[in-house]
C-alpha cells in the first residue's frame, strides 16, 4: 500500500544482481564453444554408414537395398545400387552401394532410416556442429564422408553398439554353424554319391546343397530387425 | 609544463581554464564562433559517450539481475560491445514505408534529437560550467523538453501505422500527465531558491553547516519532492516500468517501429539523452549539482561530483527497469492523477511551510531545526497514508485462482 513491495522488489533484484557475482551456481548459462554439455546418450542428430574393420570400403554394412532410400519422409537420401557385388560379414555375396549421398539440409533427424535398415548399416549420429560455408557442395555428403566405423558408434552409443554386436556376432555364429552343417551335409552327400557313382556328378551335388544353406543363414538377419520395428 | 598548468589552474576549473586559453588565441573575429563551438562541442561527444556507456551497463546490469552474463563477447568482457552496436545499427537498411509522411518521418528523429540536446544548455555541470546561464533556466528546460512531444507526435502520426499512432498517443498522455507533478515538484526548490536559474538553485545548495550540504534533499519537503520527481521524471522519458508507449506485447515498438536503421538510433539516442537531461535537473534541483554532500570532500572537482552523481541515477534507472514490470494504462493514469498530482500540491504546501517557520525556537537553532523538520515532515507523511489509505479502499486484492492450470 505504502510502496514497500518496490523496495522488496529492489532487494530482490540487488541480490540477484550480486548474487551472480558471488555463487557460480546462480548462472545456468552454458558459454556454448568453450563450455558444452555433454549429449546425452540417446542424443540423436544425423544418420551416418557404418562400416566393420579398418576400410570404410570392403566393410561398409549397406547392400544398397534401398530402403531407407523409399521411406525417407523429406527423401533426402540418394543410392545408386552397384553392378557388381562383394561379400557381407558372413560371407554372402551382395550389392554395396556405388553412391550414397545424404543432404544435410533435408534430413530432418526422424531416425526413420535407422528403424527401417534390416542390415544395421545406417546409425544416428550425435554430431550437430554441421554448418558450413559451401551451401551446395558442403550441405551433400557422400558415401566417404557418411561412412564411420563400429568403434566410433560404440563410442557414441555404447548401449545401442553392445546390442547389436551381440546380435551379429550371434547371427555370424549361426551362419557360421550352419554352413558348417551345410558343409558336413554336402560333404555327407558327396560320400554317399561316390559310393553310389551312377547316381549324379559330385560337382553338380554339393552346388545343389550350398545354396539353399546359404540362403537360410541370411534369413534370421533379415527377419531380426524387421520384428524389431513391428514392436 | 602539465605540472605547470595544474599549479596554476586547480583542476576544478581545468576545462574553463582549457577554454579560456584557447579563445584567447584565436584571431578576434573568431572568438564569439570558437567559445561558442567549443561549448556545444564537449556536450555533443560527451553525452552520446555515456549513452554509449549506459547501454553497455543496462545490458550487463540486467543480465545480472536475471542471473545472466549479459554481452561478453566483444572486447574483453564485453566493453566493445556498444561499438559493435553502433556499428550494426549504422549498417541497417534505413526502411521508409511507401504510404508514410516522408517529410515528417524524417524530420522526427532529428526533432526528438535536437530538442533533448538543447536541454543541456542550461544544467550547470560544474562550477563555472554552464552553456547558457538562463535566468529562466528551469522554464526553458520544461518548455524544450516538451518539443520532445511533438517528435514523438510526429513520428506517431507520419508512419501511417497503427501501432505507431496508439504509441504516440499513449506517450502523449503519460508525458502531459506525468509533466504536471514533475513541474509542481521542482516548483518547490524554485520557490525555496527564489529564482528560475540553476546556476543559482546550485549555489544555495553549496554552502555547508558544519559538514552537511544544504542540499534540498535533505529537507522532508526536498525528500518528497525529490522522490515525486523521480518518479515522473521515468514517466516522462519513458523509461520502464512507465515504458507503455513502446509495449512490445501490444504495440511492438509503439511510435518508432516504422523506424530502422540510424533514424531508429536515434531515438534510442534521445531517450537515454532525455534520462540523462532528467537525472541531471533532479541532481541540479535537489542533489546539489556540482556540490560535493560534505564539506571535507569539497576538494574533489565539481565537475567528477556531477558526473558521479549521474552515473549513480542511470545505474538506479537500470536497477529500476530490472526490477518492476510495465504498468497498464488505467493503473499509469491512476497514478498520475490520483497520486501523484496530490503528493505534488502537497509538497508544495509544506516546502511554503518550511520556509515561514521561524528558524529558531526558544533561541536555540538546532531546536528550530528539529521542530521545523518535524512539522513538515508530518504535513507530507500524514496526506501521505491518508491517500494510500484512501486509494486502496474498495480495492480486494485477492490472490488470483486457476481453474484449468493448476
Amino acid at each position: 500500500m505504502f510502496g514497500e513491495g518496490i523496495i522488496q522488489g529492489l532487494l530482490e533484484t540487488a541480490r540477484n544482481f550480486f548474487g551472480s557475482y558471488v555463487e557460480k551456481d546462480r548462472l545456468t548459462t552454458v558459454q556454448y564453444p568453450e563450455e558444452r554439455f555433454e549429449l546425452p546418450e540417446a542424443s540423436r542428430n544425423f544418420p551416418f554408414l557404418l562400416y566393420d574393420g579398418p576400410d570404410s570400403d570392403a566393410g561398409l554394412r549397406c547392400v544398397a537395398c534401398q530402403i531407407c532410400e523409399k521411406e525417407c519422409p523429406p527423401r533426402c537420401i540418394h543410392i545408386e545400387k552397384s553392378k557388381d557385388k562383394k561379400p557381407d560379414f558372413v560371407g554372402k555375396q551382395q550389392f554395396y552401394p556405388a553412391v550414397f549421398d545424404i543432404d544435410v539440409s533435408v534430413c530432418m533427424s526422424c531416425q526413420i532410416c535407422v528403424e527401417v535398415c534390416p542390415f544395421d548399416a545406417i546409425r544416428m549420429d550425435k554430431v550437430f556442429e554441421l554448418s558450413t560455408s559451401d551451401r551446395f557442395g558442403g550441405l551433400l555428403w557422400d558415401k566417404q564422408e557418411l561412412s564411420k566405423s563400429n568403434d566410433y558408434y560404440r563410442e557414441i552409443h555404447p548401449t545401442e553398439a553392445a546390442e547389436t554386436d551381440e546380435r551379429r556376432t550371434k547371427e555370424l555364429a549361426e551362419a557360421q554353424a550352419k554352413a558348417a552343417a551345410a558343409a558336413a551335409a554336402a560333404a555327407a552327400k558327396a560320400a554317399q554319391a561316390a559310393a553310389n557313382p551312377p547316381a549324379a556328378t559330385p560337382g553338380s551335388a554339393a552346388n545343389g546343397a550350398g545354396a539353399p544353406a546359404k540362403q537360410e543363414a541370411a534369413n534370421p538377419e533379415t527377419a531380426l530387425p524387421e520384428a524389431k520395428v513391428k514392436q | 609544463m602539465i605540472a605547470a598548468v595544474f599549479n596554476s589552474v586547480s583542476a576544478d576549473q581545468i576545462f574553463v581554464w582549457i577554454k579560456h586559453w584557447l579563445v584567447v588565441r584565436t584571431p578576434s573575429p573568431l572568438q564569439t564562433l570558437v567559445s561558442i563551438l567549443l561549448t556545444i562541442l564537449p556536450i555533443i561527444v560527451i553525452f552520446p559517450a555515456l549513452f554509449a556507456l549506459s547501454v553497455l551497463l543496462e545490458r550487463k546490469g540486467l543480465g545480472r539481475m536475471q542471473n545472466r552474463y549479459g554481452p561478453n563477447r566483444v572486447g574483453l568482457f564485453g566493453i566493445l560491445q556498444p561499438i559493435a552496436d553502433a556499428v550494426k545499427s549504422l549498417t541497417k537498411e534505413d526502411i521508409v514505408p511507401r504510404a508514410a509522411d516522408h517529410v515528417v518521418h524524417y524530420l522526427a528523429p532529428l526533432l526528438l534529437v535536437g530538442a533533448v540536446f538543447l536541454v543541456y544548455a542550461v544544467l550547470p555541470m560544474g562550477r563555472n560550467m554552464v552553456a547558457v546561464d538562463l535566468d529562466a533556466g528551469v522554464l526553458f528546460f520544461f518548455a524544450v523538453g516538451a518539443a520532445t512531444e511533438l517528435a514523438i507526435f510526429m513520428a506517431g502520426w507520419s508512419s501511417r501505422n497503427k501501432y505507431s499512432l496508439l504509441g504516440a498517443m499513449r506517450a502523449i498522455a503519460q508525458m502531459i500527465s506525468y509533466e504536471i507533478p514533475l513541474i509542481l515538484s521542482s516548483i518547490a526548490v524554485v520557490m525555496i531558491a527564489g529564482t528560475l536559474s540553476t546556476t543559482i538553485i546550485v549555489d544555495r545548495q553549496a554552502h555547508y553547516t558544519g559538514t552537511l550540504a544544504h542540499w534540498n534533499v535533505f529537507t522532508p519537503w526536498g525528500l518528497a519532492g525529490f522522490i515525486l520527481f523521480m518518479i515522473s521524471g521515468m514517466a516522462e522519458t519513458n523509461r520502464s516500468p512507465f515504458d507503455l508507449p513502446e509495449g512490445e506485447s501490444e504495440i511492438i515498438a509503439g511510435y518508432f517501429i516504422e523506424y530502422s536503421g540510424f533514424k531508429f538510433a536515434l531515438f534510442f539516442l534521445a531517450e537515454y539523452l532525455e534520462m540523462f537531461s532528467v537525472s541531471a535537473l533532479a541532481i541540479t534541483l535537489f542533489l546539489g549539482g556540482w556540490s560535493s554532500p560534505f564539506s571535507f570532500l569539497a576538494w574533489i572537482p565539481s565537475w567528477i561530483w556531477f558526473f558521479a552523481k549521474l552515473v549513480v541515477f542511470i545505474c538506479f534507472f537500470i536497477w529500476v527497469r530490472g526490477t518492476l514490470p510495465r504498468l497498464r494504462m488505467d493503473q499509469l493514469m491512476n497514478f498520475a492523477w490520483k497520486f501523484m498530482l496530490p503528493m505534488s500540491l502537497i509538497v508544495i504546501f509544506s516546502a511554503g511551510v518550511w520556509r515561514f517557520l521561524p528558524h529558531a525556537v526558544a533561541g536555540s537553532a538546532p531546536l528550530g531545526l528539529v521542530v521545523r523538520w518535524l512539522v513538515c515532515a508530518l504535513l507530507i507523511l500524514v496526506p501521505y497514508v491518508a491517500l494510500a489509505r484512501a486509494l486502496e479502499q474498495g480495492r480486494h486484492i485477492e490472490k488470483r485462482t486457476y481453474r484449468f492450470a493448476e
